[in-house]
């Protein structure tokens, strides 16, 4: 079925870059990043100067529903953890709250077992914010920020 | 579905470029990736076979501007057009914001694009989605070649629907710019209604 609408607010988003900065010193890991299920960027944390973010959370999602895609064929509600090793660097990929996709990039300063262990505790805090935050996004109180926007606004981003 | 950040403050959405194989949807995403500003856009991710053919997706992030404070960006997606990769595009139509149908014009090919448009359908609802309800334009792609059929016949055949329709030559990109407004314009006039 259509997941709600992400949306991401200033509290939230402050707590969740919080657990991603803590994973990313705790995990020894070189980038940390949260991704929606649907390859846009939530919040990302480390050496992220000359990395492709918007590409590495695509792609994350891509692969993903690829694995998801897989699992189902063989009778698996979904692999939660992917783990790609590389010559330097390696990817540890899990899913929190079954819509976020964490993904932990680490060498070899750390190791597997340091990462899932870290993953593990931030999996938990991270879940709880995400339950939160989707509740506050069904809430109809909420309105969309969008709803005052006229045709006129539309129109001025295509006007040249 | 959009995400929108209130803390970035970016709205984000995805649009799917969808058709019969060959009928020009990477060659859509090219276009726009040649012409638009360097600071405008992101890295264009093909996942290719050898021969050029899309095996999962091609990627294309985009900034059109600001509204009322916010970013706007797109993330253009295509999906692999031949019909024995159905499985990968049933993926990539999760958390689709709208869909531009790209049809190749010509005639030979008009039983492809209506599979193509009938494999849509199905695949959209099995996501949960209605074709008639979420943002949604076709493309008549390949105007250019001696054997296209006429607008008339494919609008009759692939518009039942009567949606924004446009004329492009995705190669020499006309018709392409026009195409991307307008489902841009669509998408947004849905977050408006705050769906």
């Amino acid at each position: 079925m259509v997941s709600p609408q992400m949306v991401m607010y200033e509290e939230e988003f402050n707590q969740i870059s919080a657990i991603c900065d803590r994973l990313c010193r705790e995990a020894n890991s070189k980038v940390v990043f949260l991704v929606d299920k649907n390859g846009q960027l939530i919040a990302s944390a480390g050496e992220t100067e000359n990395l492709d973010t918007t590409s590495l959370a695509s792609l994350t999602a891509g692969n993903i529903a690829a694995t998801g895609g897989l699992a189902k064929l063989i009778g698996e509600r979904e692999f939660s953890i992917l783990f790609h090793e590389g010559e330097k660097d390696n990817l540890h990929i899990s899913i929190v709250a079954g819509r976020v996709i964490l993904v932990v990039i680490f060498d070899a300063r750390s190791s597997l077992g340091l990462v899932r262990l870290r993953v593990k505790k931030s999996t938990l805090e991270l879940t709880g914010i995400f339950e939160r935050l989707l509740k506050k996004i069904e809430d109809p109180a909420a309105g969309s920020p969008f709803a005052e926007i006229t045709d006129e606004d539309i129109d001025n981003l295509f006007s040249d | 579905m959009s995400f929108i950040n209130y803390s970035s403050r970016e709205i984000n959405c995805k649009i799917v470029y969808y058709g019969p194989g060959l009928c020009g949807k990477t060659t859509n995403l090219q276009y726009i990736y040649a012409k638009t500003n360097p600071e405008a856009k992101g890295k264009m991710i093909s996942l290719a076979t050898e021969t050029e053919r899309t095996l999962f997706f091609d990627f294309l992030p985009l900034s059109l501007g600001e509204i009322r404070g916010f970013k706007t960006r797109f993330h253009l997606y295509t999906v692999p057009g031949q019909v024995f990769y159905d499985a990968s595009r049933k993926l990539i139509l999760k958390g689709v914001d709208g869909v531009v149908f790209v049809a190749d014009s010509q005639i030979e090919r008009m039983e492809a694009n209506l599979e193509s448009m009938e494999n849509l359908k199905v695949n959209l609802q099995e996501q949960g989605y209605d074709l008639k309800q979420i943002p949604y334009v076709v493309q008549y792609n390949k105007r250019d070649l001696p054997n296209a059929a006429t607008v008339e016949e494919l609008s009759r055949l692939l518009n039942a629907e009567r949606v924004p329709e446009f004329q492009s030559i995705a190669a020499t990109g006309w018709g392409v710019f026009d195409t991307l407004k307008a489902i841009a314009k669509l998408v947004l006039q849905e977050l408006k209604k705050g769906r």
